[in-house]
């Protein structure tokens, strides 16, 4: 059997207030990512996905703090690596994808310069070799004119371009994992499309992994092979993506799939009320003991 | 017949936009909305969709009395609601109202509940404490709060209340017609379900008319009677939903429709979709444009028309 990729074993992370004092955020969440698999995380905001991104990639920033558990990236434990080993292994084997181009962006500098440092940095390459590659990378990411492009600063470009610019940046150290949180909840349905499909075939083609955040399940269910369902800090069900739609367990993940309206529902079932969480979990503060996992390709049973 | 309820004619808005050139040269005008027409029955829900920059807003906007529009005309009930001869504001307020977006941004962080929802009624000549407050109650409970939330600022509810409150105060007029812009986007997949519930109820309960706003097209689907499909400033493609989403037949209506990321389609065919195959062909006329490239929004669209291709389905061809 291969080794999991990403191994985030019991996770427990936190904002530290004063010496001993702690707010948990993530109370042990626990998750493996495959070599070339697509894994996604949804829920509800405010439920934990983007720290446990922020974990991985070793950029949580105080008061934020791991209390304990273990970051295994290759079988190495992150949370224990010299910040400068993690520096090297930060954009070259694990890559991220942000919701807002612009805040990763450097606004000064043209996109061209900005995709050539990644080859400078991480791949030892000169300025000359590193700005043909950058354009090369440019138009792996389907980006029209990009030898024109690449000498656009990021204001310049549409969002749909900029994210792509983003992937380009991201990818182009062939990273192991590539991180999206939320890459195209700013854009156009139409765009979000194309970007979708752009990180979905990449990806596949060069067998990097991703770990895909997103609130929206139709998002999720159109990359990814497993989907984790986080609440409140936990991750409360995990399975193959058919199956959680099919036969999700967790009464929080029904009640999510219920929520949404589906395309083609009215006309078969007519107008139905969408379902309400709240009041199908009577109890919010109750639902994380009731964490529900089931393994890859095991029929699970309730812990 | 009786005049409907909202009827916009041939509305169009230009905004000039100064070049940058010296002395003001190279003013040019953006086109934003290009020539729109529909109407709006009682107690119907109109649905506008198409892609960020479309004219949405400002189509919404010109109805609300807070866009002047260059050309066109918009009636009430058959009577100008803006331009030479409309209502003034107030009496204008008591035919549309609107819900923002977002619920954190539209309240006035200083204000109770209670006050933020008197304003409105005091100005329209209530004076009567008793009634103010018994309206207010009426309505908070219409949308789902108790009278004891009137009490509190805004800061102390959750997004989904404030989003409540917002409804509160679109329909405290009584208003008929309410113009929601992206009613639920701003909001979490659960609050989202519980707003969408409401609009639903409120709209059956009210007999209210709803003209709505919104990029997520699931939510269209389920919502609306009819759909407009916008692209650069014109409707594309108009029909009740059943046609939009069953026997879309616009290139752009395919592509958005085909863009949805719906758990369903992505689970059954094995790539993600792309579009547009097999596009009809009506009476060998073409599209002017497939919304596959960004318009020049600075020069007007070529020559087109909307033609009825069913008892309740428009498109929009190239002039023959
Ligand atoms: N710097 C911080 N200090 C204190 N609390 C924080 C900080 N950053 C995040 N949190 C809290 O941690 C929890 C998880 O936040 P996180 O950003 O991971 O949520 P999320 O699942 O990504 O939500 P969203 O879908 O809104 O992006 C939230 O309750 C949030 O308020
Ligand atoms: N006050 C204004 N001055 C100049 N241009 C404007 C103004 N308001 C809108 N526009 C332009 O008019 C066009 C239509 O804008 P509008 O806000 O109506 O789009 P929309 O369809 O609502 O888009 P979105 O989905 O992003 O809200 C856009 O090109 C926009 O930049
Ligand atoms: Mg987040
Ligand atoms: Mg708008």
């Amino acid at each position: 059997m291969t080794a999991p990729l990403l191994d985030i074993r019991s996770l427990h992370l936190g904002v530290a207030l004063g010496r001993s004092a702690h707010h948990p955020l993530l109370k042990g969440v626990s998750f493996q990512i495959m070599p070339g698999e697509a894994y996604g995380l949804v829920g509800e905001s405010g439920s934990g996905k983007s720290v446990t991104s922020l974990a991985v990639m070793g950029l949580l920033k105080r008061p934020l703090a791991v209390s304990s558990g273990e970051i295994l990236f290759k079988g190495q434990n992150l949370l224990t690596l010299p910040k400068r080993e993690m520096r090297r292994l930060r954009g070259n084997r694990i890559a991220m994808i942000f919701q807002e181009p612009m805040t990763a962006l450097n606004p000064l500098s043209t996109v061209g310069r900005q995709i050539a440092e990644m080859f400078v940095l991480h791949q030892d390459k000169s300025w000359n070799e590193a700005q043909k590659l950058a354009i090369d990378a440019l138009a792996s990411v389907r980006v029209p004119n990009p030898d024109r492009r690449a000498k656009n600063y990021p204001h310049q470009m549409s969002g749909g371009l900029r994210q792509r610019v983003m992937i380009a940046m991201a990818l182009a150290c062939n990273p192991d994992l590539l991180i999206a949180d939320e890459p195209t909840t700013a854009l156009d349905v139409t765009v979000q499309a194309e970007v979708l499909r752009l990180i979905k075939e990449l990806c596949a083609e060069r067998g990097t992994a991703v770990l895909f955040i997103s609130h929206d399940l139709g998002v999720i269910a159109s990359i990814c092979q497993r989907v984790g369902v986080m609440y409140a800090g936990c991750l409360v069900e995990e399975n193959e993506t058919r199956a959680l739609f099919d036969t999700p367990r967790h009464d929080y993940t029904k009640g999510l799939l219920g929520a949404l309206p589906r395309l083609g529902s009215r006309s078969q079932h007519g107008r139905q009320r969408l379902v309400d969480i709240d009041s199908i979990i009577a109890d919010r503060s109750k639902l994380t003991e009731t964490r529900f996992i089931a393994p890859r390709g095991i029929e699970g049973s309730q812990p | 017949m009786t005049a409907p309820l909202l009827q916009v004619d041939d509305l169009h808005v230009r905004f000039p936009i100064s070049g940058g050139g010296l002395l003001g040269r190279g003013r040019r005008m953006l086109h934003a909305v290009n020539g729109i027409s529909f109407s709006l029955a009682k107690g119907e829900c109109l649905s506008i969709v198409g892609e960020s920059g479309c004219g949405k807003s400002t189509t919404a906007l010109s109805i609300l009395g807070l866009q002047e529009p260059t050309e066109g005309m918009i009636r009430y009930r058959g009577l100008p609601l803006a331009g030479p001869g409309a209502p003034g504001r107030m009496q204008r307020a008591k035919a549309v109202q609107m819900v923002f977006q977002d619920p954190y941004a539209s309240l006035n962080p200083r204000q109770s509940v209670r006050s933020s929802l008197a304003a409105p009624l005091r100005l329209h000549g209530f004076t009567a404490g008793s009634e103010i407050d018994g309206r207010i109650e009426v309505m908070l409970k219409n949308v789902g709060l108790t009278p004891e939330h009137a009490n509190r600022y805004p800061h102390e509810f959750s997004g989904g209340q404030r989003q409540r409150i917002g409804i509160a105060r679109a329909l405290i007029l009584e208003p008929e017609i309410v113009v929601l812009d992206e009613p639920v986007s701003a909001l979490d997949v659960s609050i989202r379900a519980q707003i969408i519930n409401l609009l639903l109820d409120l709209q059956e309960k009210l007999g209210l008319s709803y003209l709505m706003i919104s990029h997520d097209l699931s939510v269209v689907e389920h919502m609306s009677d009819r759909v407009l499909v916008m692209y650069f400033g014109q409707i594309v493609e108009e029909g009740g939903w059943r046609e939009i989403f069953e026997a879309p037949a616009h290139p752009y209506t395919r592509r958005l429709i085909a863009a949805i990321p719906d758990p369903e389609k992505a689970l059954n065919t094995a790539e993600l979709q792309d579009c547009v195959s097999d596009v009809p062909q009506f009476a060998g006329r073409s599209f002017i444009s497939d919304g596959s490239t960004a318009p020049d929004v600075f020069t007007a669209p070529a020559p087109s028309e909307l033609v009825e291709i069913g008892a309740s389905h428009k498109v929009r061809l190239a002039s023959a």
